[in-house]
């Protein structure tokens, strides 16, 4: 039962990575990597709600699975994140690997925190 | 004399899950989409299961060092390193394999949102400099993992092709 709620979760979060970073390319040509760091800042913000909910008692450990460890964090993905920054400093664009390692984490770490803090306004 | 920095393969797309700035990438607009997002599904759930599994043989304490997320992040980082070289310059594959393994497997096992959770956890846990650690360490062995992936590949398909 576990596994089949990692399983399910998954196999809706990594296509929903797929789509979204490309719908996302498909609207802003850049060279940065906007559609992988938003879907990792989408994650790190959904899986804080969910982990907050948990802890709080408002979610089952099944939705922490299904959710959390399946959903989250198939939709989210560190091998693509560190893929990108090596080959944005591979083309001289330093400054742009740079922006997005640090813009990655900071903007990730404040969805998390985002997310506990909503689901502890939701949940008290 | 050893060359530590590889050369720039602009064969190699930027985003390894969909570039749309290289040709054969933007077709995949046209293809029917179904194959591809269900390659992308299986791929995912079978690097998740793989991610579960380790969680369950090395379960991370809520108030220690993560290192098995650590662990699994770097991994993947490594392998993508690797087959993102082999995809591109060696191996003519099925146009399937990079979105199953590169898009599913890889981006499946690996995570960020549990990286991002983990470091407020720690801080909650009043593990704040753990966290910090934690949170500078995963990204230089991340990128040191893709790095070193991609060189030694690069280096050893240039040696075979001499």
């Amino acid at each position: 039962m576990n596994w089949l709620l990692v399983i399910v979760g998954a196999a809706v979060g990594a296509p929903a990575r797929y789509l979204t970073d490309r719908s996302v390319q498909a609207r802003h040509d850049t060279l940065f990597p906007w559609g992988t760091f938003t879907v990792n800042v989408i994650g790190s913000f959904v899986l804080g709600l969910v982990t907050g909910a948990v802890s709080a008692g408002g979610a089952s450990g099944h939705v922490q699975l299904l959710l959390g460890t399946g959903f989250c964090g198939a939709l989210t993905t560190y091998s693509t994140f560190s893929y990108e920054t090596l080959r944005l400093t591979e083309d001289d664009a330093w400054f742009l690997g740079a922006v997005n390692v640090v813009g990655s984490v900071v903007a990730g770490l404040g969805a998390a925190f985002t997310g506990a803090a909503l689901a502890e306004a939701i949940w008290p | 004399m050893v060359r530590f920095w590889p050369p720039i393969r602009s064969k190699e797309p930027v985003d390894p899950d969909v570039d749309l700035h290289v040709p054969a990438q933007r077709r995949e607009l046209r293809f029917p989409q179904s194959p591809v997002v269900a390659v992308v599904a299986v791929g995912g759930a079978m690097g998740a299961c793989a991610r579960y599994g380790a969680g369950l043989l090395w379960p991370d304490a809520p108030d220690a060092f993560p290192w098995t997320t650590m662990t699994v992040n770097a991994v993947g980082c490594g392998v993508i390193g690797v087959f993102m070289v082999i995809i591109s310059d060696v191996w003519a594959a099925h146009r399937l394999v990079r979105p199953f393994f590169g898009t599913g497997v890889l981006g499946g096992f690996t995570t960020f949102s549990t990286y991002a959770n983990d470091i407020r956890r720690l801080v909650e846990h009043r593990e704040a400099r753990t966290g910090l650690v934690y949170m500078v360490l995963t990204v230089l062995v991340a990128l040191a993992a893709v790095w070193i992936g991609s060189a030694l590949t690069r280096r050893v398909v240039e040696w075979r092709q001499q």
